[in-house]
């Protein structure tokens, strides 16, 4: 296994008054996809979102290739070392968020241009990887010009994931690309996102669609309740489908 | 993978961004074409009717240029300004005091000194209505982000504050605010008489106008404001400080209100130290009018207020301010979310 990139130690968080993040631990490689698998209402989005501060961890740490980005250092100490999101992101993580967080009022141009820092307008994007990213994803230069919000949900989804790696990102983090898409974008997606994993892309992918776990993860975490009951290959939990049953209650004929 | 063409043009090409604009919304432009033309056989003559319209039309934009800000930091952080209104009374008075300071700059009867007076009284209101705003966001805001409710009574002691210390400062007694010489009177369009100042009114407002337009669509600073509006937490997992944004917005709309401020009072031509009150209900009925948020939204309600509000002023001056808030009951009605609503909100 290559080296560890992010790391969460016995993340707890909390949102109001609820606790939803009982002690998470698992730890991403470089280089590889992991996959963050589980039930609704397990934690994964949490987690995430706790990843890029946008919820602090209230115990715990979550560290980023040997940095603390994120929980209280030590145990009461108020939140020193949690960094804010914009900070976190400017280490190199990107995410993608559920609601895909597209900006409807602006051209599909312009949502990649507030990805990329290095540009200040459309002209200084990297044109050479603007190409590769049309190759991903074609349906992004067909509608450039056109306003994000007029986007099919299939469409905003490539120009979420484009947009999020527009400039070269350590870290990806993905939650539940495939949801609410159609089964043969869902292939779409795949074969864009297993062209991105050949690069050598660090990623941390929020999937309920098995299927695609299945095709894109290196490693699997599965979450219940709060925490991480299960971390290993994902071949292992791929070929054990009383496992499968047991960690994410499914039947493989529920989820294609 | 499917090939990729070439993207040398398309990287370069803003010219055809126009596509982008093609879904502009009409239907409000047709409603204030509606309403004009409607007042038309109500006023009953057309050189009436003309000055009557042009003076709506340069209420608008004064109204805009004041509400602009406004408009914006509601759609950034969600943040509840009642004490707008402070800026604007900052900026007449300050256009009193450049006004006076200035002597006979404002009285000589030159164009060029007439307007350079009116250029430097602009300029020290948008500075200091600036200045003032970033304390103001300091001090009184930022203590109580994401919290409406104190959000609207600490704005509002604010304001009752700011209010205040212009009495100090100023008195409490109303000051006269002449226009420059070379400003006052009409001028003649056809048979309607068209007061001078309404129409320098109507040019500033277009510049600003323009220049808001341009930076919001043009610059990256822009879109990152439209993009904030629309959703601030994406914003800052880009990696940006929406705060500092938020910043930066909010002293730019106090400027703006401050502008505002000083060509409201010059069309007034009397600047009470109420004059913050007097414009706030306003404000807020354009910005509701135009869609919480939305700058092209803002300039409409403004435009529809400023019309309705001379036509009924002219017809039945006691329902003007019925007129506003009618207009605002009969716009949401059609459009809950107002003229242009911001999208994922």
């Amino acid at each position: 296994m290559s080296a560890t990139l992010l790391e969460l130690k016995g993340v707890h968080t909390h949102i109001g008054a609820y606790h939803i993040l009982h002690g998470v631990d698992f730890e991403v490689p470089a280089g590889e996809v992991t996959m963050l698998l589980g039930r609704n209402g397990a934690g994964k989005t949490t987690t995430l979102r706790t990843i890029m501060g946008l919820w602090a961890a209230s115990q715990g740490s979550v560290v980023f290739d040997g940095r603390q980005i994120g929980g209280p250092q030590g145990d009461g100490d108020a939140a020193a070392s949690q960094l804010r999101t914009p900070e976190i992101a400017a280490q190199g993580i990107a995410y993608v968020p559920e609601n895909m967080g597209i900006f409807s009022d602006l051209s599909v141009a312009e949502n990649m241009l507030l990805a990329a820092k290095k540009a200040r307008t459309l002209a200084q994007l990297d044109s050479a990887r603007l190409e590769w990213l049309f190759g991903l994803f074609p349906a992004l230069k067909k509608f450039w010009l056109h306003p994000a919000g007029k986007l099919s949900g299939g469409q905003k989804q490539m120009l979420a994931i484009a947009r999020a790696i527009v400039e070269p990102r350590r870290l990806l983090l993905i939650d539940e690309p495939s949801k609410g898409l159609a089964p043969a974008i869902v292939q779409n997606l795949i074969a864009a996102l297993r062209e991105l994993k050949r690069t050598a892309t660090t990623v941390l992918l929020v999937e309920q669609n098995f299927q695609m776990a299945k095709a894109l993860g290196d490693r699997v975490a599965v979450m219940d309740d709060g925490r991480v009951v299960h971390r290993g290959p994902m071949a292992e939990l791929a070929a054990d489908e009383s496992m499968q049953h047991r960690l994410l209650g499914l039947s493989l004929g529920a989820h294609q | 993978m499917s090939e990729p063409a070439s993207t040398g043009a398309l990287a370069a090409s803003p010219a055809s961004e126009a596509l982008a604009k093609t879904r502009f919304d009409l239907r409000p432009l047709a409603l204030m074409a509606v309403i004009a033309l409607a007042a038309w056989p109500a006023v009953g003559s057309s050189s009436t009717w003309l000055t009557l319209t042009i003076a709506g039309l340069a209420m608008g934009m004064i109204i805009f240029i004041a509400a602009s800000g406004l408009t914006l930091v509601f759609g950034l952080m969600d943040v509840l300004n009642f004490g707008h209104s402070l800026f604007i009374a900052l900026g007449a008075y300050i256009a009193t005091s450049v006004f006076t300071s200035l002597g006979d700059w404002a009285t000589a009867a030159s164009v060029a000194r007439n307007l350079a007076a009116i250029a430097v009284a602009m300029i020290a209101a948008m500075l200091l209505a600036g200045s003032i705003g970033l304390v103001f966001e300091r001090v009184i805001v930022r203590p109580v982000y994401g919290q409406h409710l104190k959000q609207i009574l600490v704005t509002i002691g604010g304001a009752i504050i700011g209010e205040e210390l212009i009495k100090v400062v100023w008195g409490p007694a109303q000051i006269p605010l002449p226009p420059p010489e070379a400003l006052r009177g009409s001028v003649m369009i056809g048979d309607a008489s068209v007061e001078k100042l309404r129409l320098v009114s109507v040019v500033i407002g277009m510049v600003v106008l323009l220049l808001l337009l341009y930076i919001l669509n043009r610059t990256k600073i822009g879109l990152l404001i439209r993009a904030g509006v629309q959703d601030r937490e994406m914003v800052e997992s880009l990696g940006y400080r929406i705060r500092r944004l938020f910043v930066g917005v909010f002293a730019a709309g106090s400027a703006l209100a401050g502008l505002g401020g000083c060509l409201w009072g010059m069309n007034q031509q009397i600047v009470v130290p109420q004059i913050g009150g007097q414009v706030n209900v306003l404000l807020f009925i354009v910005i509701i009018i135009g869609g919480l948020g939305s700058t092209l939204g803002c300039l409409f309600g403004a435009l529809l207020v400023g019309l309705m509000s001379n036509y009924v002023g002219f017809l039945a001056p006691k329902l003007t301010m019925f007129s506003s808030i009618g207009l605002m009951v009969a716009v949401l009605l059609w459009r809950p979310q107002g003229l242009y609503p911001v999208t994922s909100r």
